[in-house]
C-alpha cells in the first residue's frame, strides 16, 4: 500500500511539474498578451492543482490536507478571475491581439499594441 | 520527488522573472507577476514539506489571497488611473498610458 | 539542495534589483518591488523564520504594493532622468560597502553556536519560555511578553504613522460627511461596472479572508501569525471591497469615525493592559499578575495585547489606503 501511495504521489508531482514548466515556456515563447494568458493559466490551475494534490495524498488525512485543499480552492477561484481581469484590462486599453493578417502583411512580430 | 517539484517550480519562476523584465507591454508584466506569486505559493508549500515544517502553509494561503488582491488593485489602477470612485474620475483607458516599456 | 535553492533565490533577487534600478517606468518598478518582497519572503522561509516570512509576504508584497500604486496616482509615472556620470556617488558607495564587508568579517559566523547572542539571551528564552509563558510559539512569547515594551513601541509607531498620514493628506471636511443624507450609490454605480465576475468573486472571497484574519490573529500562539499579520490581512479584505465596490460603499461599511476610533483603541488596549498590571501589584506589562496563576495571566495578557496590535494595524492600513484613494479624486 505504501508503494501505491508513493507511486501516486510521484506521478502527481511529476505531472504537475511538467505542466508548470510547459506553462513557463509558454509565457516566454508565445507572441501576444492574450496567448500568454493561456500559458500562465496552465501553471496556475493544472500545475498548482496537481502539485498540491500530490502533497495532500502524501500527507494523508490531517489538518495539513485541509489547508492544502483550502489553498487549492482559493487558487482555483482566483487565478481564472485574474486572467479574466488582465484580458479585460488589456482589451479595454487597446491592446489588439496578434492576428494572422498582421503576421503576413507586415513582418513585424510585435504584439500589435499601439505603443 | 519533492526535489524535482522544487526544481520545476524554480525554473518556472525564472521564466516568469524573464517575462517580467522583458515584457513589452505592462500587461505582460502584470501577468508575469501574478504567475510568479502563484509559483511562490507552491514553492513555500513544497519547501515546507522538504524541511518538515508544515506551518508554512499559512504563509502560502495568505499569499494566495494577497496575490489576487494585488492583481486587481494593479488592474484597477491602470484602467482608471487611481483607486477612487470610478464615476468621479476620467476614464484614462484608451491607451496604455503608463508607458508599456 | 538547500544551498542551491538559496543561491537561486538570491540570484533572482539580484536580477530583480538590477532591473528595478535600470527601469524608469515607475509602475514597472512597483511591480518589481512586489516580486522582490516575495523573494525576500522566500529567503526568510529558507532561513526558518516563519513569522517574519508571513509578515513580509502580507505586508511587503501585498499592502505595500497597493499603497505605492495609490501614491503613483498622485505623481508622475516616469522617473526623472538625470544626466552626467555619477563618479563621486559610485566611489562613496564602493568605499562604504567595502568598509561594511570588512567589518562584517570580524563578526562571528552566521549561526555559530558560540556567538554571544546564543550564549545568554536566546538560551534563556528558549529554555524558560515553556515554563514561564507556556505558549508553543516562542516567537510570540518573546515578542509579546519578554520584549513587550518593544512591541508597544512598534504599535505606537504604527499609530503615529496613521496620524501622520491623516494630518498630511487631510480628512475631507465636506458637508456631506456631517451626517447629511447622502444616499449610497445604486449598486450599478461607482465601481467597476462591467466586472460581474470580479464582483461575484469578491463577494465569495471577502468573508473567508476576514475569517482567515481572525484565525491568524488567535492562532499566533501556536503557529506563525499574531497581531501584525492579522491586521494586515483584515485590511486587505477591506481593500478588496473598496476596489471592487467603490470607496463610497466602503465608507458606508466602515465609516471614518470607526477607523479613527480603532486606531487609538488598539494602542489604548495595549497600554491599558500594562496599567492594569500595575494596579494588580506587578510591574508595568507584567502579565503574570493578571490572573490567579502566572501562566494563565501570561496567556490572557498576550491575547489582549495581540488583539490591540491587530486592531491598530488594521485600522491604520485602512486609513492609509482610503486617504490615498480619496486624494486621487482631486487630480481630475
Amino acid at each position: 500500500m505504501e508503494m501505491v501511495n508513493d507511486i501516486i504521489v510521484w506521478a502527481l508531482l511529476l505531472t504537475g511539474s511538467v505542466f508548470a514548466i510547459i506553462g513557463g515556456i509558454g509565457i516566454l515563447r508565445l507572441p501576444d498578451v492574450y496567448t500568454r494568458l493561456h500559458g500562465a493559466g496552465i501553471t496556475d490551475t493544472m500545475g498548482a492543482g496537481l502539485i498540491l494534490l500530490g502533497l495532500a495524498v502524501h500527507e494523508g488525512f490531517t489538518l495539513i490536507t485541509v489547508k492544502l485543499f483550502l489553498i487549492f480552492a482559493f487558487l482555483i477561484n482566483t487565478s481564472p478571475v485574474s486572467s479574466h481581469a488582465v484580458a479585460n484590462a488589456a482589451h479595454g486599453a487597446g491592446v489588439r491581439p496578434l492576428l494572422d493578417d498582421d503576421l503576413e502583411t507586415d513582418k513585424a512580430t510585435g504584439s500589435g499594441d499601439p505603443a | 520527488m519533492f526535489i524535482a517539484a522544487t526544481v520545476a517550480i524554480l525554473l518556472t519562476m525564472a521564466f516568469a522573472i524573464a517575462r517580467m523584465c522583458v515584457g513589452p507591454t505592462i500587461y505582460d508584466r502584470i501577468l508575469a507577476v501574478n504567475m510568479f506569486g502563484t509559483k511562490t505559493v507552491l514553492l513555500i508549500a513544497v519547501l515546507g514539506y522538504l524541511s518538515g515544517r508544515p506551518d508554512f502553509l499559512d504563509i502560502a494561503l495568505v499569499y494566495a489571497l494577497i496575490n489576487f488582491i494585488g492583481t486587481i488593485a494593479v488592474l484597477k489602477f491602470l484602467r482608471y488611473g487611481g483607486f477612487g470612485d470610478t464615476h468621479d474620475m476620467e476614464d484614462s483607458a484608451g491607451s496604455p498610458d503608463t508607458e508599456p516599456r | 539542495m538547500i544551498e542551491a535553492v538559496n543561491t537561486l533565490l538570491l540570484l533572482f533577487m539580484c536580477v530583480t534589483a538590477f532591473t528595478i534600478v535600470r527601469q524608469n517606468n515607475l509602475f514597472a518598478v512597483v511591480m518589481l518591488g512586489s516580486v522582490f518582497s516575495l523573494l525576500s519572503a522566500g529567503m526568510f522561509v529558507m532561513l526558518d523564520a516563519v513569522d517574519v516570512a508571513f509578515t513580509e509576504a502580507a505586508v511587503g508584497a501585498g499592502i505595500s504594493t497597493i499603497l505605492m500604486l495609490g501614491v503613483l496616482s498622485l505623481t508622475k509615472s516616469r522617473e526623472r532622468v538625470t544626466f552626467g556620470t555619477p563618479t563621486l556617488p559610485i566611489l562613496l558607495v564602493l568605499i562604504s560597502g567595502a568598509v561594511l564587508v570588512y567589518s562584517a568579517l570580524g563578526m562571528p559566523e552566521f549561526g555559530s553556536a558560540d556567538a554571544p547572542i546564543h550564549q545568554h539571551v536566546a538560551d534563556r528564552y528558549i529554555e524558560q519560555s515553556g515554563t514561564e509563558v507556556g505558549l508553543p510559539n516562542i516567537v510570540t512569547s518573546v515578542l509579546a511578553s519578554y520584549r513587550g515594551f518593544d512591541t508597544l513601541g512598534e504599535v505606537t509607531v504604527i499609530f503615529t504613522a496613521g496620524i501622520g498620514v491623516m494630518l498630511l493628506l487631510g480628512l475631507r471636511r465636506r458637508t456631506t460627511e456631517r451626517g447629511a443624507i447622502e444616499e449610497p450609490p445604486a449598486p450599478g454605480e461607482g465601481h467597476m461596472r462591467h466586472h460581474l465576475v470580479l464582483r461575484v468573486t469578491a463577494k465569495l472571497l471577502i468573508p473567508f479572508i476576514l475569517l482567515f484574519a481572525l484565525y491568524v490573529q488567535f492562532h499566533g500562539d501556536f503557529g506563525p501569525g499574531g497581531g501584525f499579520q492579522a491586521g494586515v490581512i483584515f485590511a486587505a479584505a477591506f481593500v478588496l471591497y473598496a476596489l471592487v465596490f467603490g470607496i463610497k460603499n466602503a465608507l458606508t461599511v466602515v465609516p471614518e469615525w470607526v477607523t479613527r476610533f480603532l486606531i487609538a483603541a488598539g494602542v489604548l488596549l495595549y497600554a491599558g493592559v500594562g496599567v492594569a498590571s500595575l494596579f494588580m501589584g506587578g510591574n508595568y506589562l507584567d502579565y503574570g499578575v493578571l490572573a490567579h496563576e502566572p501562566t494563565h495571566g501570561q496567556h490572557l495578557g498576550i491575547l489582549l495585547i495581540e488583539f490591540g496590535v491587530g486592531t491598530t494595524v488594521a485600522a491604520v492600513m485602512i486609513t492609509l489606503f482610503l486617504s490615498f484613494a480619496r486624494r486621487a479624486r482631486k487630480k481630475t
